[in-house]
């Protein structure tokens, strides 16, 4: 029964857009996502105009709970001036924006729209950490709650489950860290840019300078180590494993490959798109991976023709550490129980063979979650077209990007595949 | 046994009197805890309720100090972490519940594999009254 997927005719992405990336107290969500569209408008190469953009797909996890408000496909449409053009809001948790482009790409591949607008937006600094904590918990199972389990507490879980199975320790989620905060400083959109290395140089200056006893981290581990510095979450995780609290907005362009050349001569395409839903926690069949996330990996790589080979760089939905650790795995880039050790080995730095959130991922960019989906793939966009920079990844011939999203505690994910011709 | 529905409503007023129970299907006999008023696996839809033993091992768990606002309420906080987790029951199905009578200080100390028996926690009373599923450590 199962079928290879295609789409019915060609989609390429030809713009793109972010906001920056932070808690702001005096910008909403329609502020950010006009700062991430106006980026979008400078990003086509031969110019858009609005008039021409035929519907808007918005992701928004639960702007609902943060902001007290819902209905934002509208309130956005109206705000760039793109009514009466349909807009529609999908929501899959913190895969919500992965789910737009989805939509976008099937609502042209159908034939139906020729230029559609993508794209998601999340306002949550407003509230405190604890209502924060408990918008995002709406994402997960019931039973988790009662159970007292926070969504950090459930990666938490996992990672005691992979641990056990796999004999990695938290050791290893300190080197996903530690990677992240090492391409952060190469990214001037993310929310946090500094490595390590350099938050240690912070603190002991200052500690010095304050006449306050000096810390004597010997590592960066050693630093990580420290309850002081690095407070536990939900053990075996603590501060450095969990992405921030974030605002902000993402948006790409999406149009029939037949008409792309009328907005640049260099569109990415879009040749892999995949979808799965899991199960809550205690009714997956193995703690130590995503269901969800290897069924969207199925589709896409069928759908494509590729396999996990040809993917050179990848952003990967790093929520949480071990998160990361699960994902590069489920996503055929290493086998089970490898990931950990991959990660030790540096072959998922900017510079190693298969390079992993080369934009600091969400845990340094920043996690506006409603955003999420768009920005990751706004990293791959910017990757294969050399617009990277610093962090651009060092291969000749850089032709093949994917990005992955993933909602809640796995409910729904995505995996997306974009290639340049 | 009186006659509850075979969903959460049931489940929690089984849970009230004690009673750690899941659904059996008739169609392909897998118990569900809780239980689930629709096979996922065989989509038949007669179920039975079905008591289990209340024992099982650990299979993954955290020990969280920024707790669920129902858990801050009840005084939990980083200098009093609690601890949580996945149970799988001598029967195979797995549940979540707090895990008690386990260092959460000191997590490293807890061991995945341990082997659990259940304990409800009460709380409440008449009509807020509510029980929280729960597992602790069998001496051995
Ligand atoms: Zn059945």
């Amino acid at each position: 029964m199962y079928k290879k997927r295609k789409l019915g005719r060609g989609v390429a992405m030809v713009g793109a857009g972010m906001s920056s990336f932070d808690m702001f107290s005096d910008k909403d969500s329609k502020d950010l996502f006009a700062e991430a569209f106006v980026e979008l408008n400078t990003s086509v190469d031969k110019g858009l105009d609005p008039a021409d953009i035929d519907a808007l797909y918005l992701g928004n996890f639960t702007n609902d709970f943060f902001v007290r408000q819902s209905h934002w496909g509208a309130i956005l449409s109206d705000s760039l001036g793109l009514v009466p053009k349909p807009a529609t809001r999908t929501e899959g948790a913190c895969a919500s924006s992965a789910l737009a482009f989805r939509e976008g790409v099937f609502a042209i591949a159908s034939g139906f729209y020729d230029v559609v607008l993508v794209g998601g937006v999340e306002d949550m600094s407003k509230r405190s950490t604890e209502e924060v904590a408990e918008g995002l918990a709406l994402a997960a199972s019931p039973y988790e709650r009662k159970a007292g389990l926070t969504f950090p507490g459930v990666f938490a879980a996992i990672a005691t489950a992979y641990f056990e199975k796999y004999g990695a320790s938290r050791e290893h989620l300190m080197n996903v860290t530690i990677k992240s905060h090492a391409n952060a400083p190469l990214n001037p959109k993310a929310q946090f840019n500094l490595a390590i290395r350099d938050m240690m140089d912070a603190k002991v200056k200052r500690a010095k300078s304050q006449g306050r006893a000096v810390p004597d981290w010997i590592d960066e581990k050693d630093f990580l180590r420290d309850a002081r510095a690095n407070p536990p979450i939900a053990w075996p995780m603590h501060l450095f494993d969990c992405c921030p609290i974030s605002d902000g907005a993402a948006c790409i362009l999406l149009v029939a490959e037949e008409i792309a050349n009328r907005f640049t001569d260099d569109p990415l395409h879009v040749v892999g798109l995949g979808q799965g839903s899991g199960r809550a926690l205690h009714s997956a069949d193995d703690l130590t991976y995503f269901e969800a996330t290897r069924h969207a990996a199925k589709e896409a790589y069928d759908m494509s023709g590729l396999t996990p080979e040809d993917v050179q760089f990848a952003e990967v939905h790093d929520c949480f550490s071990i998160a990361e650790i699960l994902h590069i795995e489920d996503l055929g880039f290493f086998k089970p129980g490898e990931g950990h050790k991959a990660v030790e080995e540096g072959l998922t730095r900017l510079d190693g063979p298969m390079p992993v959130n080369t934009s600091g991922g969400l845990k340094c960019k920043g996690h506006p979650v409603g955003a999420t989906g768009a920005a990751q793939l706004i990293e791959v966009w910017e990757q294969l077209r050399d617009k990277a920079g610093r962090r651009g990844v060092p291969k000749s011939d850089l032709r093949i990007g994917a990005a992955h999203n993933l909602g809640g505690t796995g409910g729904t994910c995505t995996f997306t595949i974009l290639e340049r011709r | 046994m009186a006659e509850k529905p075979i969903n959460d409503y049931g489940f929690e007023q089984f849970l009230n009197e004690g009673k750690l129970m899941g659904s059996m299907c008739n169609g392909c006999e897998t118990l569900y805890v809780p239980p689930r008023s629709l096979c996922p696996g065989c989509r038949h839809s007669e179920m039975e309720w079905t008591e289990t033993a209340g024992e099982g091992r650990l299979a993954a768990f955290t020990s969280i100090s920024i707790g669920t606002p129902a858990m801050i309420k009840e005084g939990y906080d980083r200098n009093n972490p609690y601890c949580s987790g996945v149970v799988e029951l001598v029967e195979g199905a797995r549940v979540v519940a707090r895990i008690e009578g386990v260092d959460s200080i000191h997590p490293e100390t807890v061991e995945v594999g341990m082997r659990l028996r259940v304990k409800f926690l009460n709380q409440g009373t008449d009509d807020d009254r509510g029980t929280v599923l729960a597992f602790s450590p069998i001496e051995e």
